[in-house]
């Protein structure tokens, strides 16, 4: 049976397409996005994390962790990441939730009947359920089963992707979607691979491809100040969409800097330069400029 | 919409009034007692005598520049009391001068009234002695330990709204009514006849003493206008003179003429007796509109005098604190408002949409006034237009809590439901927090709320309170011997039982007290069918009769339940006796099982059916043992889930309970998951809610936070419409939004001079958040904020 790992699933999600939405977050992503706000989306396996302000200093984990990585250091308890095998015997006793794992396994069969608990509010605002990561395409085969299970009960469908994929494998994924929301982060290719690790070339293609095949698609720029949102940024942005003669949407998100905790939790760093969300008069000002090439732009989803 | 200077003045004079606890009321009412020796007369003629004297003789005052004239006390903001009722001691006196939160002035000279003439002669005569006196031992020790309370030992019962007879009929057409009732009466069958004399002949007493009053301001209004230098302002106080002089005694004719009618009798309801909730104009706007209509047509009315009007009237609300209340009442309802409640929108009585140009203008006007008080509810049918409802989403996403919202297509099967015809339950809807109940055609008293959770702890000690140790319940049995889980739950269903038995024989006393003692026959007059039947609304003249008892901490309660199911009888995790002994030390030392207890159970309000189901056992159990049975009134009880602040009140009275719940914490309130329990978004909470009946209740009250952000554009507002819209689909009775942050609560926590304007949803109002006690601001924020995602 197809199983995949999901990191959340989230309902009343109203920033991922159209209506009131539940939102399935699949994990692993093959970019690196430095001011990725879900750091637990990245990696394709589960993961550790662990919430400080919930722990009691109880003490049970320690014992708990067939692996000796739990030490106790200044009434704190401290996991060795390198000894630690994810195995979850330290969350199974952890009753304040301080210790969690991310990445559940799931079967599509799961994941839908957890979507359809909300069929009444997707009926009543015309809503429903959208795919996202991590990138979503990373599962390929778990992606098409939910997106055909979803199909199947008649649900509106949404794939939030980074566009970093094969078009062989959208192909595949095209016949059960209603809507594509694409991101596109940096027009510079030598400043995308400097802040996404990867190349925008394929993100590019595949952005044409889709077009090309008359498939709805709303564009997602992310507004990370002093990175991707020059005048001159804009202007390349809103030449290259406008070009390419088919894209419904422009949505304007901008980046906050709330994430830098959930790096911690996972015991990382968050190191992307930026830091302060853009203000709304920056945002409105790129809403206008790319307005210019006419092309619908909104601020949030 | 601005406002304009005299509202701007009329607004903040009413602001700075100081609430102050006023004599003369009880002063009046008691030299009319002293002197006429009730016993001459009948109960209801002496009811009616007495009003008639209070409103001859109040203070009355125009105040400059306003348009809609009166006052209930001698002033604004001063609130009278009703010493028949409940007579205040001179501690109370001080408590309520001195105390931090919602306090009332109280002067010297008014303590020594008191003292001199108030006290003395009330004394053992109050309805609230008697009552207590009259109350059996086991009602006493349920209602000090906190197992229910009783909401008509300080004020009457009331609890009602008007329907629109009194824009078809003045005074003098009620008087005629009621001259055919007398002349119908047939004494020579009628074993009743003469008391329906007595209480026909009581009734018109009240309409002339109406008319009486207006005509007072009539003159009043003259002689200012004879000296008022400002032709402008004499113009207005010869219309205020004209308009009185016009109304009540006749029907209105324009949109002035109703506004000031209507209010002539809110002050003449609440002279009379001090009912709970004051008393409410029902749909207001589907009354004005006729006028309205009417008088932009003749050109004799413009949209913006209009809406003038309508703030003018806000004001008159704003102007009326709460009767300060006494005891364990003033803890469960500290608050200055006085539950006045406007439904807004709706469906007419043809089951068309009600909606019209005055419902809008009155969600204007709600934005532009910002008050506490009145308590504006908007009504959401099926056939309610899209536009109407984004408009009162806009509105609410102001962050007052208001105004909130009702499923009038639900409302109207409640009441259907309990017997009513299709016509009278349209044209009913709801009032205090979240009552249901027909316009001008029932007496829906509140009897006082229950607690649910209070009853499981009793059932976990056999029947004995473990805060006091007294036995109050029957041995059920030693839960530590229950092998099964439905055993438990059968000795909480007898103790449930037991209890509400007895609160029932309680109300039985207090109505047939009230009946007899303390009619109310100008409320009466207001009331179908009271006049044609020549009875007094609290002896069921009223055409439909409930008496509701209103179930608290159903999220609690649900948690509770639900934690010992899955973790003593399913799991096994830990031994009843454990779990008993962990409860009475307050979970000391036991923190780990505490948060097994809060984060492996599964919770109420996540849609999981595991707890949901235990929900619904509970609301189920808690209706049979209420729903149907009989009053004294010749009708039923029903149940409400709405706590007021109840929730707050009895969580103090209860130990730790199985939920994780530490002691005195306050309990879940209305239909709402337990603070903070909630972890799936606003949806799975509507999810769970709803798989309640609440076709069966008179009215649920469901409470939820959103981030503001989640409504800051178009396009969320739209979603924040259909999440409300789905809501009702899925037969929601009611919801009511804060939308505040935390950040902005625990700011105004801090710094309370610098947010003094904040105004959170409590209950089924909304209320300034730093006049909350602490432990409400505390709960409040506890409560989940739903995020943006």
């Amino acid at each position: 049976m197809i199983t995949g790992y999901i990191f959340d699933i989230k309902r009343f999600s109203i920033h991922d397409g159209p209506g009131i939405r539940t939102t399935v977050f699949l994990k692993g992503c093959p970019l690196s996005c430095q001011w990725c706000h879900n750091p637990e989306s990245q990696k394709s396996t589960p993961e550790l994390i662990f919430h400080p302000h919930r722990c009691i200093q109880c003490g049970t984990c320690l014992p708990a962790c067939p692996n000796n990585a739990i030490s106790k250091k200044n009434n704190s308890y401290l996991t060795n990441r390198d000894l630690c095998r994810i195995c979850g015997a330290c969350v199974d006793v952890c009753y304040p939730d301080a210790r969690e794992i991310v990445g559940r396994k799931l079967t599509p069969a799961e994941v839908v009947e957890e979507v359809l608990k909300d069929q009444v509010f997707y009926d009543q605002s015309n809503g429903g359920v959208t795919y996202s990561g991590g990138e979503p395409l990373h599962q390929l085969e778990f992606l098409k089963e939910c997106l055909r299970k979803s199909k199947e009960k008649d649900l509106h469908t949404a794939l939030d992707t980074s566009g970093y994929a094969l078009w062989e494998d959208f192909l595949e994924l095209l016949p059960y979607i209603d809507l594509v929301l694409y991101d596109v982060k940096i027009m510079d290719n030598q400043l995308h691979q400097k802040y996404t690790g990867v190349d925008i070339h394929l993100v590019k293609e595949n952005l044409t491809c889709l077009v090309d095949s008359g498939k709805k698609v709303f564009v997602r720029y992310p507004v990370l100040p002093g990175v991707n949102d020059s005048r001159e940024q804009i202007q390349n942005l809103g030449a290259y969409l406008s070009g390419l003669k088919g894209i419904s949407r422009v949505d304007l998100l901008p980046y906050h800097a709330m994430s830098a905790e959930k790096y911690s939790r996972l015991g990382r760093q968050f190191n992307f330069g930026s830091n302060h969300a853009p203000r709304i008069d920056e945002l409105q000002k790129i809403e206008k400029q790319l307005g210019r090439f006419g092309l619908e732009v909104s601020i949030g989803g | 919409m601005e406002k304009s200077t005299r509202i701007s003045e009329l607004q903040s004079r009413s602001r700075a009034a100081q609430p102050t606890l006023d004599p003369e009321r009880a002063q009046l009412l008691t030299r009319f007692y002293m002197e006429n020796a009730p016993r001459e007369y009948s109960s209801p003629k002496i009811r009616a005598l007495t009003f008639s004297y209070l409103l001859e003789n109040k203070t009355i005052s125009i105040a400059e520049n306003e348009l809609i004239v009166g006052e209930k006390g001698s002033r604004p903001k001063a609130a009278p009391t009703y010493p028949e009722l409940c007579c205040h001691t001179l501690t109370d006196l001080q408590i309520l001068d001195q105390r931090e939160k919602i306090p009332f002035r109280v002067d010297e000279q008014t303590t020594q009234i008191y003292q001199d003439e108030i006290i003395p002669f009330w004394k053992d005569k109050s309805l609230r002695e008697i009552i207590f006196r009259e109350m059996s031992k086991e009602w006493i020790a349920a209602y000090q330990a906190g197992v229910f309370t009783e909401f008509m030992e300080q004020r009457s019962p009331g609890h009602t709204v008007l329907d629109d007879k009194i824009y078809h009929k003045g005074m003098l057409d009620f008087r005629n009514d009621i001259q055919r009732s007398l002349e119908d009466l047939d004494f020579n069958n009628d074993q009743d006849a003469p008391a329906k004399k007595e209480q026909l002949e009581a009734m018109e007493i009240t309409a002339q003493a109406l008319i009486n009053f207006s005509k007072r301001y009539v003159e009043m209004a003259r002689k200012l206008a004879q000296k008022e230098k400002d032709p402008d302002r004499k113009k207005e106080l010869e219309q205020i003179a004209r308009i009185c002089d016009r109304v009540p005694e006749n029907k209105p004719r324009t949109f002035h003429e109703a506004l000031q009618y209507y209010w002539f009798v809110h002050l003449g309801v609440t002279v009379e007796l001090n009912p709970w909730d004051a008393f409410c104009p029902g749909h207001l706007d589907q009354h004005l509109q006729p006028f309205y209509e009417l008088e932009l047509e003749q050109g004799t009315l413009t949209e913006a005098q209009a809406e003038e009007l309508l703030q003018c009237l806000w004001i008159k609300f704003e102007n009326q604190p709460a009767p300060p209340k006494v005891g364990v009442t003033a803890h469960e309802s500290s608050t200055y408002t006085d539950f006045v409640q406007l439904n807004i929108g709706g469906v007419k009585h043809d089951g068309t949409d009600g909606v019209n140009p005055i419902s809008y203008m009155m969600l204007d006007v709600i934005e532009t006034m910002r008050q506490v008080q009145p308590n504006p509810s908007v009504h959401i049918s099926e056939v309610t237009p899209d536009e109407f409802l984004v408009r009162a989403a806009q509105v609410i996403r102001e962050g007052m809590g208001k105004p909130d919202l009702f499923n009038s297509d639900m409302v109207v099967e409640e009441m259907v439901g309990m017997g009513k015809t299709l016509e009278d339950a349209r044209q009913g809807g709801t009032s205090g927090c979240v009552e249901t109940g027909a316009f001008g055609k029932e007496a829906y008293i509140l009897t006082g709320y229950f607690n649910l959770p209070k009853v499981l702890e009793i059932t976990l000690s056999n029947g004995i309170d473990p805060r006091t140790g007294k036995q109050l319940g029957p041995k059920t049995g030693n839960p530590r011997e229950f092998k099964t889980f439905m055993e438990l739950f059968d000795a909480y269903c007898q103790q449930l039982a037991f209890f509400i038995n007895i609160k029932i024989e309680g109300n039985h006393t207090i109505e047939r007290i009230y009946a007899e003692q303390m009619p109310a026959p100008f409320l009466s007059l207001l009331t179908d069918d009271c006049v044609s039947r020549g009875k007094d609304y609290h002896g069921g003249g009223a055409r439909y009769d409930t008496s509701y008892i209103q179930g608290v901490g159903l999220g609690t309660m649900t948690d509770a339940l639900t934690a010992l199911k899955v973790q003593v009888y399913e799991e096994k995790n830990l031994s009843m006796a454990e779990l008993l002994d962990t409860l009475e030390n307050n979970f000391q030392q036991k923190e780990e099982l505490r948060q097994m207890l809060l984060n492996r159970t599964p919770r109420y309000g996540n849609d999981d059916d595991r707890a949901d189901d235990v929900m619904v056992l509970v609301f189920n159990a808690y209706l049979d043992a209420v729903d149907g049975r009989p009053n004294t009134r010749g009708g039923t009880y029903r149940v409400n889930m709405l706590p007021t602040t109840c929730h707050v009140y009895f969580g103090s009275m209860v130990n730790a309970t199985p939920d994780g719940r530490l002691s005195g914490k306050p309990l879940s309130e209305g239909i709402s998951p337990v603070q903070g329990a909630d972890r799936k978004g606003p949806t799975a909470v509507l999810k769970s809610v709803s798989k309640m009946d609440q076709r069966r209740t008179g009215g649920t009250l469901l409470n939820q936070k959103l981030n503001p952000r989640v409504v800051e554009t178009p396009q969320g507002l739209k979603k924040f419409t259909q999440l409300i819209r789905a809501y009702f689909k899925l037969g929601g009775h009611h919801i009511q939004f804060n939308i505040v942050d935390r950040e902005t609560l625990l700011a105004a926590q801090a710094d309370p001079d610098s947010y003094r304007n904040l105004i959170v949803r409590v209950a089924g109002y909304s209320d300034y958040f730093c006049d909350l006690t602490e432990a409400l601001q505390e709960e409040i924020i506890t409560r989940t904020e739903h995020q943006v995602f």
